[in-house]
């Protein structure tokens, strides 16, 4: 063979030749650029990621709605007693004190009254405050208005207020929903494991001759799964990416709609969109976890394929 | 050459002893016939440096045999011991370095398709994580010395039968290989391409590389005499 001076110089003269793709594609050998994995990888990606973006903004939603409801109810029932001296005062409490299932009646703080109009009233502080009466019961009465009728014979002349029932019911939905939610990300993980695995076997069945050719050529199992796998990662990431960038728009438009809910006025303009309420953190991990999830999968998954070669 | 990656082998290259090889049946069939031994009571040895013909009429067994040596078949029985490495002892994970000093010319080519001449020449180079720039002297080193610098860029379904088999061989010597197995490399090719790829194979010899060529064509052997092992039936005969 010749000597080395005149290989370098006509490898550098061909180098300098040769085009810039086709030397990336000596670096992909099992050919995983091509329509290996196809678009299904990407497209299970994405889809998880928008299942999942939803799943996480509803259920950040369903949290957020369930504390300020219960900061607003903190009362089930609230009973604002007509003007009496205290003596009268002490003995209608004594009364309340009997009905059933409750755990705690009493008069609500002046300063948290003040606080809770103060978004109806504004800061009034000459306006004389009605003397209000909290009352807690566990377990939620059954028929609230058969409860305000019970109060109002005990207490002639007494407003009540049982609004706080459905309040407590809604934030007892809200935190269900909010565990669904989480439970169905859960599911989505599974499941995208799941496809991702189907794919990747699928490529490795396509790829299995040039797999062999290349453990035959003493390549280790741990080179070609890390091939498999960094292609996964990076198809399940930009999918993941993708259904991100889809999410997001979705869960701000819910957020605005559920503005008013949340105390709030209505949304008119972009920059009124819940953009702090929504978890940033968790929704822009969801690509990388589902790279890493393909990742993972594609190690596991080739890596026990390869074991039936010697 | 200049380099020599696998650094020169003394002492035994290959010993067989007591080996036997059978094919697993096919998934589902219960045919008890099927799973024959293909090899039976192999023991030889081949030194280091040395050349050896692998003879035989077809389904002798040759391929087979070269497959066992190379290290991509586990024996059924016996022991395998190839560069001071008995296999059935071997962990999995030492498997693969073995493997990358053994060059290895398949009876059917099996180039990638999809990759040009060149990066099939450097396939096993980027496998033991060479450097992109040292390889690539190296590989166009190995094109020239196949006769097919012009060729770089072509993909194998371009190249004609024999420029596929000298591919297949720069391939197979790209790593400076301690041994080189070649199955039927003139298989398909006419009386010069023959001889051109023998003598590329003799010189890997000249160089120090213990060679394994297998044939059926007796032509071959006439021409160019040396030790054979012959193989009847999975059995060697003397
Ligand atoms: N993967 C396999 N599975 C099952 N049987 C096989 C397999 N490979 C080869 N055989 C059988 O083993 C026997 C020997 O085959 P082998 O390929 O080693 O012969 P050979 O001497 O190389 O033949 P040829 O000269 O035609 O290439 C044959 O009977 C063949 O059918
Ligand atoms: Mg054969």
């Amino acid at each position: 063979m010749p000597g080395e001076a005149t290989s370098t110089v006509t490898a550098s003269r061909w180098a300098s030749r040769r085009p810039v793709l086709r030397r990336g594609h000596g670096r992909d050998p099992l050919g995983l650029r091509q329509a290996l994995l196809g678009p299904l990888l990407p497209a299970v990606a994405l889809a998880m990621t928008l299942l999942a973006a939803l799943a996480l903004g509803g259920a950040a939603g369903a949290q957020a709605l369930a504390l300020r409801w219960q900061q607003g109810a903190a009362a089930a029932v609230t009973v604002q007693l007509p003007d009496m001296e205290a003596p009268r005062l002490a003995r209608t409490l004594a009364a309340l004190r009997e009905l059933p299932d409750l755990v705690d009646a009493r008069p609500m703080d002046q300063d948290r009254l003040a606080a809770l109009l103060r978004p109806w009233l504004g800061e009034v502080p000459a306006l004389p405050l009605p003397p209000i009466l909290e009352l807690r019961f566990d377990p939620l009465p059954d028929n609230p208005e058969g409860l305000a009728l019970r109060i109002i014979s005990v207490v002639p002349g007494a407003t009540v207020e049982t609004q706080g029932v459905w309040v407590a019911r809604l934030v007892a939905l809200a935190q269900r929903v909010r565990g669904t939610a989480l439970a169905a990300v859960a599911l989505v993980g599974l499941l995208a494991v799941g496809v991702v695995m189907v794919g990747i076997r699928a490529g490795l069945a396509a790829r299995q001759d040039v797999i062999v050719i290349l453990h035959d050529l003493g390549a280790t199992d741990g080179d070609i799964a890390n091939r498999f796998a960094g292609r996964v990662a990076l198809l399940c990431g930009l999918g993941g990416l993708t259904g991100l960038l889809l999410a997001v728009p979705v869960l701000l438009a819910f957020g605005g709609l559920a503005a008013p809910l949340m105390g709030r006025m209505p949304v008119v303009r972009l920059a009124e969109l819940p953009w702090q309420t929504l978890p940033w953190l968790l929704l822009a991990g969801l690509p990388l976890l589902m790279a890493g999830l393909g990742w993972a999968t594609a190690e596991l998954t080739v890596r026990s394929w390869l074991k039936r070669l010697p | 050459m200049a380099r020599r990656a696998g650094g020169l082998y003394v002492g035994l290259m290959v010993r067989f002893t007591s080996v036997g090889l059978r094919y697993a049946p096919p998934a589902g069939s219960s045919d008890p016939g099927v799973g024959q031994d293909v090899l039976a009571d192999l023991s030889f040895e081949l030194p280091a440096g040395s050349f050896h013909w692998l003879l035989g009429p077809s389904g002798a067994g040759k391929s087979s045999l070269l497959r066992l040596m190379q290290l991509a078949l586990r024996p059924s029985r016996g022991e395998v011991e190839v560069l001071g490495t008995v296999t059935s002892r071997a962990r999995r994970q030492d498997m693969p370095a073995l493997r990358r000093r053994i060059g290895v010319v398949f009876q059917d080519f099996r180039l990638l398709p999809h990759l040009s001449a060149f990066d099939n020449i450097a396939l096993p180079l980027r496998i033991a994580g060479r450097a992109e720039l040292a390889l690539r002297a190296d590989v166009t080193e190995m094109l020239r010395w196949v006769g097919l610098e012009t060729k770089a860029e072509s993909l194998p379904p371009e190249l004609s039968g024999g420029e596929q088999q000298r591919i297949a061989i720069g391939r197979a010597v790209a790593m400076r290989p301690a041994l080189l197995l070649a199955d039927e490399p003139t298989g398909n090719l006419d009386a010069v391409q023959s001889r051109r790829v023998l003598s590329l194979l003799q010189e890997m010899h000249r160089m120090g590389t213990t060679v394994v060529v297998a044939t059926h064509s007796e032509s071959l052997v006439n021409a160019y005499p040396g030790p054979a092992l012959r193989l009847a039936r999975g059995r060697l005969e003397r």
